[in-house]
C-alpha cells in the first residue's frame, strides 16, 4: 500500500481519522473519509487515470468536478459495476475498486496508442471518408472501431439494485447550493414558501466549501443550520438535476446509498432515486466551469485546471504537483497559484495578459514569479508532464522563442463559461456576454431566474446581493413575502482585471494537431480548423463532423472554446456562428433510477383471468394477448403444440370444446339513446334489435377502415352489451367516449367496461346442448333459443347470462357469470362435461377453428387499410342510414375494384404451412426483386380438414379465384403455390351453427 | 412534461392525458354524402400544424375520461385557455414568447 506522499499535513475537510483502503487498476492505495477517487489518486501521486477515447493518449484528472472529461473508471465489478463514472465524482468507501476505462491491456501500456502515432492519418471526419466503402463491410469495420473507441462495459448480469422514484412539490426549486443558492434559498426560505434545494456535493456550499475557516465558512455553517430548521425548506445533497423540462417539471437523481458502494448499502433503501419536481418558481445557481486553453500537449496528465487544482488543494489537502506553471488569462488562475506557493510549493504564472492587474502584485509579493504577456505553447512529458515551454506573446499574438520551465504540474485557466444547460434546456435563449467571452442567460422561457456564477456574475458580494433578491423576487411571485436582509459576505480578493479572450497558442496545424479543445472526443484545434476549411461551418455541422461535445461530458469544456475557434476562423463574432443548444441530461442518467420499480410485473402487469389457476393445472402453455395470460394450447403428455392444437380443434368440431373468453372485451352500454349510437357507429342497423337478441357489428374509422368488430346483445330496453377484441377493448371505450362527449353530447348513453366485471367460458361442439343442458334451467331449443340470442337463467347454480353466439362455426354456448364464480363454472363443466368427451382449448384452436370458417381477426387479416368489401362483408354494410366511415367508403381510392381483397390459400401441397406476412406474387422469378401483390394474413394446419388453410389479402383477389399464385421464402424454406378460394373452408352454409 | 388543468380534476401530469388532435373540426351534417370528395378527404384527413396558438382536443384518460379542449401556444407550450367541449372563447392575444432553441440537432 502506497503512502499519500502528496497529501498536505493540515487542513482540507477530510477525515484523517478515517483512513479507507481502495484498489486502482489492480493497486491498493489508502485515502481519507471525504476524499473523491480522484484527490486520492491525487494524494498518492497517481495521475495517469485513462486512455483518450480515439488516440489512445495517457489522460489525467483535469477538473474536480462533474464536468471531467478524462477520468472515467468502471466502479466495481460483476451485476453491480457501473461504466464511465467520474473519478471526481465518487466518494471514496473503504474497499473501493475501479479500473481504467478504453485501455488495452492497461493503462500503461495501452497497445492502441499506436492511434497517437497514426493521429496525422485520423483526422476528424476519418470514418466517415474512409469506412464507406464497400457499404457491405460497415458491420465489419463498426465491430473493430468499437472495440478501439469503446469507452465503458456495461454490466452483464441483471441489475441487482433497488431504485425508486418520488414527486415533490414546491413553491421555489433552488438548484445548486454554492453561496449563491444558499443565499437564494435563505431568502425565500423566510417567507415561508415551500423551498427545495438541490446541491449535486455530499455537503451545502459549493466554492464556499474551499476554505475550511474564515468567513465564508463561518456564513456557510449558520445558511446551512437556518435551512435545516425551516420546516418548508427541503435540501437534497448528493443530488443532480439533469432535466429541466416544460411547464417547470425537473428531474433530479439522488445517490442514497450508491456513494457507500454496495457492500455498505442498507438493502432496505434504494440505490439511487429520481426526483419528479414540479416547481412554481425555480433559480438557477448551478456556477460555472473553468475552460482549458489550447496548447501543444494540453492533455498530458498533470495539466489541469487552475481551479481544480485549487479545490484539490483546498478542500482534499492534496497537492496534485511541487512545482507549478499556472497558465492563464484572467485573474482567477492566481488564488490556486498562492495556495500553492503557501504550501510550499514553487510557482511561476504566465499570463497571456501584458498587464494582469493588482493580483498579480500580490502573487509576486508571496515569491511567484509572474510572466505577463507570456504563454504556455508546449507541455513535454510521458505519461506525465515534467516541463513546459513558456514563450512571450506579440501585440499580433507572434510567439517569441520558447524557454524551458521544469515543473510537475500545469495549472490553465482560459476564463469560466457559466454553466446555462439547466436555463437552455428549459427553453431560454443565450447571450454572448463579449468582455467575458462566455455565454450567459438570456430571456427565460419559463419561471427562470439565474444567479450568481451561472448568470455570469463576478464577485462574492455582488453575487450574494443578486441571489436575495432574486429569492425574494421568487417567493413573491409564489404569494410569499418577508425575505429579510441580505446576507453580506465579502472577498478579500481585490477587484478583478478584464480577462483577455484566448482559446489557443498560435502554432503550426502539425502543433495544433495536439492542441485538444474536446478532451473527451479527441477533437483538436486541428480537427476544428480542418472542419472550417472543408466547408463545415455551422456549428451544428462542426459537432457532427468532429465530435466536438458529444460523449459522456456533452462539451462541458470543450463546446465554448470551439465555437469561439470557429468564430475566429471566420474572422466572425461567436453569436455569428451560432450558440449550441443543451439538452438533457446534464450528467448521464443511470437507467435504473429511471426505472425505478417499473421493473418486471410493474412494468408489464399481467392479467389473469379467474380460471388461470386451473388452466395452469390442466398443464396449459400461456400466451400473452396484451397483458392478459391466454391459455395457447393444454399439450398431454407426449404432445407437442401441433399435436395438442389438432386434437382440441377436432374435440370441438366432432364432441365439445372450451374455452376461455373472459378477455374479450366487454362494454355495457345504458340509455335510451345505445340504438342511434349504434347505428353512427357500425355499419350495420341496430334500431330493430328485440331484447333477447344478438348481432355481430363491425366499426369504421371515418377513413372507412376496419378498426374492430364483436356482438353486441340488447339486454333490455335501454341496456345494451357490446363486446371488442380482447387487445381493443380499452380503445373501443374510448372511441364511444370521444363520439358521446365531444360530437354527440345529445345522446344519452352511459358506456362502461365491465370486462372484467364477467368471467366467460364458451362451450362449442355438437354435444354443447347437451352439456349444458344438464347444468341449467333453461330451455336450449333452437326455437326457444335461436342462434343470435341471449337467455339469463342459472348455469351449475350460478346467476348467468348464456349467448348462443360463436366464433367456431359450431353451436356454441358463451357462458357469463359473476367473476367471482368464473373457476366455480369451469370446474362444474370441465366434471359434467367428461363423459360428453369435453377438451378445455387455448387461443390457437380458436384461431384455427375460426379461419376453417373465414371469420376474421381485426389486426390480423386487417392492418388499418381494410375496408368491409375488401373483406367481402358488404352484406353488412348498410345502403339506408349514415355511419361512421361511410362516405369514405366511395372515395376514390376505396371505391376501386382491384384493391387487396381477403381470399382463401390453399397450397398445392397440402401438409405445407403458409408463412403469415408471406408475400405473394404472380410471376415468379429466379431472385428478387419481385412483383409482389398481397400476403398472407392467416395460415394454419387444419386437423379437420386433414391440410394446411390460409387466408390472404391479395390485390384484386376476388378476380383471381382458381388462379395459382407464388410465395417465395427469401430467407429460408422452399418456394409454395398456391390456389386462390373462397375464405369459407367448412360448412359454408352454417348448418352446424344454426342445429 | 405538461402539467395540464384538467376543466374537472384541476392540475394534473400529462401523463395522465391523451392528445385528441386539432379542436372544433366539426362531422359533416348527415355524414357528408353531399360533399365532394375533395371536401370529404379534407375533413378526414387535414390538420393545421401552426407556429403558435392552436386550439386542440385533450381527454383525461387516466382520470375522469373526459374530454376538453385547451387553446396551447406551440411554441412556448403555454395552456393559455382551458375549456369544454361546446365552448368556444375567443383566442387571447398570443403572448410574447422566445423562439425556440437554435440548431436542428437532436
Amino acid at each position: 500500500m502506497s503512502r499519500q506522499s502528496f497529501r498536505l499535513e493540515g487542513g482540507g475537510r477530510i477525515d484523517r481519522a478515517r483512513a479507507l483502503g481502495f484498489t486502482f487498476n489492480g493497486k491498493r492505495y489508502q485515502g481519507y473519509a471525504g476524499d473523491t477517487l480522484a484527490s486520492a489518486l491525487l494524494a498518492n501521486g497517481v495521475h495517469l487515470v485513462g486512455r483518450s477515447f480515439k488516440y489512445h493518449r495517457p489522460r489525467g484528472i483535469l477538473t474536480a468536478g462533474v464536468e471531467e472529461p478524462n477520468a472515467l473508471v468502471q466502479l466495481e465489478t460483476g451485476a453491480h459495476s457501473q461504466p464511465n463514472i467520474r473519478a471526481t465524482q465518487i466518494e471514496l468507501y473503504d474497499g473501493l475498486t475501479a479500473t481504467s476505462i478504453n485501455a488495452w491491456p492497461n493503462v500503461k501500456w495501452d497497445l492502441m496508442a499506436v492511434n497517437n502515432r497514426l493521429g496525422r492519418l485520423l483526422p476528424a471526419g476519418f470514418y466517415y471518408k474512409t469506412f464507406m466503402w464497400p457499404r457491405s463491410w460497415w458491420m465489419t469495420y463498426e465491430k473493430a472501431i468499437r472495440r478501439a473507441a469503446g469507452l465503458g462495459r456495461a454490466p452483464e448480469a441483471a441489475d441487482p439494485d433497488r431504485y425508486e422514484r418520488q414527486n415533490i412539490h414546491c413553491d421555489v426549486l433552488v438548484v445548486g447550493g454554492g453561496p449563491a443558492g444558499l443565499a437564494t434559498a435563505l431568502a425565500a426560505g423566510r417567507t415561508g414558501a415551500r423551498v427545495v434545494l438541490v446541491d449535486q456535493l455530499p455537503e451545502l456550499g459549493g466554492s464556499l466549501l474551499d476554505e475550511s475557516a474564515g468567513t465564508g465558512e463561518a456564513w456557510r455553517q449558520s445558511a446551512v443550520a437556518e435551512l435545516a430548521a425551516m420546516d418548508e425548506v427541503t435540501c437534497l445533497t448528493r443530488t443532480v438535476v439533469t432535466g429541466y423540462f416544460d411547464h417547470n417539471f425537473l428531474i433530479a437523481c439522488e445517490s442514497v446509498t450508491d456513494h457507500l458502494g454496495h457492500t455498505g448499502a442498507q438493502p432496505h433503501l434504494p440505490r439511487l432515486k429520481l426526483w419528479r419536481i414540479r416547481a412554481g418558481q425555480v433559480v438557477l445557481a448551478t456556477g460555472a466551469f473553468e475552460r482549458a486553453i489550447g496548447f501543444k500537449g494540453n492533455d498530458l496528465p498533470g495539466v489541469m485546471l487552475a481551479g481544480a487544482i485549487g479545490t484539490y488543494h483546498a478542500r482534499y489537502a492534496v497537492t496534485p504537483g511541487r512545482e507549478a506553471v499556472f497558465f492563464t488569462n484572467n485573474d482567477t488562475a492566481y488564488a490556486p497559484a498562492m495556495a500553492m506557493a503557501a504550501g510550499g510549493a514553487r510557482v511561476k504564472v504566465a499570463d497571456v495578459r501584458t498587464e494582469p492587474g493588482a493580483v498579480a502584485d500580490r502573487a509576486r509579493a508571496v515569491g511567484i514569479e509572474v510572466l505577463p504577456g507570456h504563454a504556455v505553447v508546449s507541455a513535454a512529458g510521458h505519461r506525465k508532464v515534467r516541463g513546459v515551454m513558456v514563450a512571450s506573446l506579440g501585440a499580433e499574438g507572434q510567439v517569441g522563442d520558447p524557454r524551458y520551465l521544469r515543473c510537475d504540474l500545469v495549472g490553465m485557466s482560459g476564463g469560466w463559461s457559466p454553466a446555462v444547460h439547466l436555463f437552455s434546456q428549459s427553453g431560454g435563449k443565450l447571450a454572448w456576454r463579449a468582455a467575458d467571452a462566455c455565454f450567459i442567460p438570456g430571456v427565460p422561457a419559463q419561471t427562470t431566474r439565474v444567479v450568481g456564477r451561472a448568470n455570469g456574475t463576478i464577485g462574492l458580494s455582488a453575487l450574494m446581493a443578486e441571489a436575495h433578491a432574486a429569492g425574494a423576487d421568487a417567493a413573491k411571485d409564489a404569494g410569499f413575502s418577508g425575505s429579510g436582509d441580505a446576507p453580506t459576505l465579502e472577498s478579500d480578493q481585490p477587484e478583478q482585471a478584464p480577462l483577455q479572450p484566448f482559446w489557443s497558442v498560435p502554432a503550426k496545424p502539425k502543433s495544433e494537431r495536439k492542441h485538444f479543445v474536446d478532451f473527451q472526443n479527441d477533437v483538436t484545434v486541428g480537427d476544428v480548423r480542418l472542419a472550417n476549411r472543408e466547408g463545415y461551418r455551422s456549428v451544428e455541422h462542426l459537432k457532427r463532423y468532429t465530435t466536438l461535445g458529444m460523449g459522456t461530458d456533452q462539451g462541458k469544456l470543450g463546446n465554448v472554446p470551439g465555437l469561439a475557434l470557429l468564430a475566429e476562423m471566420q474572422g466572425v463574432t461567436v453569436p455569428e456562428v451560432g450558440t449550441t443548444t443543451f439538452r438533457a441530461p446534464f450528467t448521464p442518467l443511470n437507467f435504473g433510477a429511471m426505472a425505478g420499480r417499473d421493473v418486471g410485473e410493474f412494468m408489464d402487469p399481467a392479467r389473469r383471468t379467474p380460471m388461470h389457476d386451473l388452466h395452469d393445472e390442466a398443464g396449459a402453455v400461456f400466451e400473452d394477448v396484451g397483458q392478459w395470460k391466454r391459455p395457447f394450447y393444454y399439450p398431454q403428455p407426449g404432445e407437442g403444440k401441433d399435436e395438442a392444437v389438432n386434437r382440441e380443434c377436432r374435440a370441438v368440431r366432432n364432441a365439445v370444446g372450451m374455452l376461455d373468453a373472459t378477455t374479450l372485451g366487454k362494454i355495457d352500454l345504458q340509455g335510451p339513446d345505445v340504438p342511434a349510437l349504434l347505428n353512427r357507429i357500425y355499419t350495420n342497423a341496430w334500431s330493430k334489435l328485440e331484447v333477447g337478441r344478438s348481432r355481430y357489428g363491425l366499426m369504421l374509422g371515418e377513413d372507412g377502415m376496419v378498426i374492430d368488430d364483436g356482438v353486441t346483445s340488447r339486454l333490455g330496453e335501454n341496456h345494451f352489451l357490446m363486446t371488442t377484441t380482447t387487445g381493443n377493448a380499452a380503445r373501443i371505450l374510448g372511441w364511444l367516449e370521444e363520439w358521446l362527449q365531444t360530437e354527440w353530447p345529445e345522446l344519452k348513453v352511459y358506456a362502461n367496461s365491465v370486462t372484467e366485471q364477467y368471467a366467460v367460458a364458451v362451450i362449442a361442439g355438437p354435444k354443447a346442448r347437451d352439456l349444458l343442458g344438464e347444468v341449467t334451467d333453461l330451455d336450449l331449443s333452437a326455437d326457444e333459443f335461436p342462434f343470435m340470442s341471449w337467455r339469463e337463467g342459472t348455469v351449475a347454480g350460478i346467476p348467468a347470462r348464456v349467448f348462443r353466439i360463436s366464433f367456431s362455426g359450431e353451436l356454441s354456448y358463451e357462458i357469463n357469470v359473476p367473476a367471482n364464480h368464473g373457476a366455480a363454472l369451469w370446474g362444474a363443466l370441465m366434471e359434467t362435461g367428461e363423459k360428453h368427451g369435453i377438451t378445455p382449448y387455448g387461443t390457437e384452436a380458436m384461431h384455427v377453428l375460426r379461419a376453417e370458417k373465414g371469420y376474421i381477426i381485426v389486426g390480423q387479416d386487417t392492418d388499418g387499410t381494410v375496408t368491409p368489401l375488401d373483406l367481402g362483408m358488404d352484406w353488412i354494410v348498410s345502403k339506408n342510414k349514415d355511419f361512421l366511415g361511410k362516405r369514405s367508403l366511395t372515395r376514390e381510392d376505396t371505391a376501386r375494384t382491384d384493391r387487396k381483397q381477403l381470399v382463401g390459400l390453399l397450397t398445392d401441397d397440402p401438409q405445407a404451412v403458409l408463412p403469415e406476412g408471406g408475400q405473394v406474387v404472380e410471376e415468379l422469378q429466379d431472385r428478387p426483386p419481385m412483383t409482389m401483390i398481397g400476403h398472407v394474413t392467416s395460415s394454419y394446419y387444419s386437423a379437420n380438414l386433414g391440410r394446411s388453410i390460409a387466408l390472404a389479402l391479395i390485390k384484386d383477389g376476388r378476380q383471381r379465384m382458381g388462379d395459382t399464385l407464388h410465395i417465395p421464402q427469401p430467407l429460408g424454406g422452399p418456394t409454395l403455390s398456391a390456389t386462390v378460394t373462397e375464405t369459407v373452408f367448412i360448412d359454408p352454409d352454417g348448418s352446424r351453427l344454426n342445429g | 412534461m405538461f402539467l395540464i388543468e384538467c376543466p374537472w380534476c384541476g392540475p394534473r401530469d400529462e401523463t395522465e392525458f391523451s392528445y385528441g388532435g386539432e379542436a372544433h373540426i366539426a362531422r359533416p351534417v348527415g355524414g357528408g354524402h353531399d360533399m365532394t370528395n375533395a371536401e370529404w378527404g379534407h375533413y378526414v384527413f387535414h390538420r393545421t400544424n401552426p407556429k403558435g396558438l392552436h386550439r386542440e382536443r385533450w381527454v383525461h384518460s387516466h382520470g375522469c375520461r373526459r374530454w376538453f379542449n385547451v387553446v396551447r401556444d406551440t411554441v412556448s407550450h403555454e395552456f393559455l385557455l382551458i375549456y369544454k367541449p361546446g365552448e368556444k372563447p375567443d383566442l387571447p392575444a398570443l403572448p410574447k414568447s422566445p423562439e425556440p432553441p437554435d440548431g436542428p440537432g437532436r
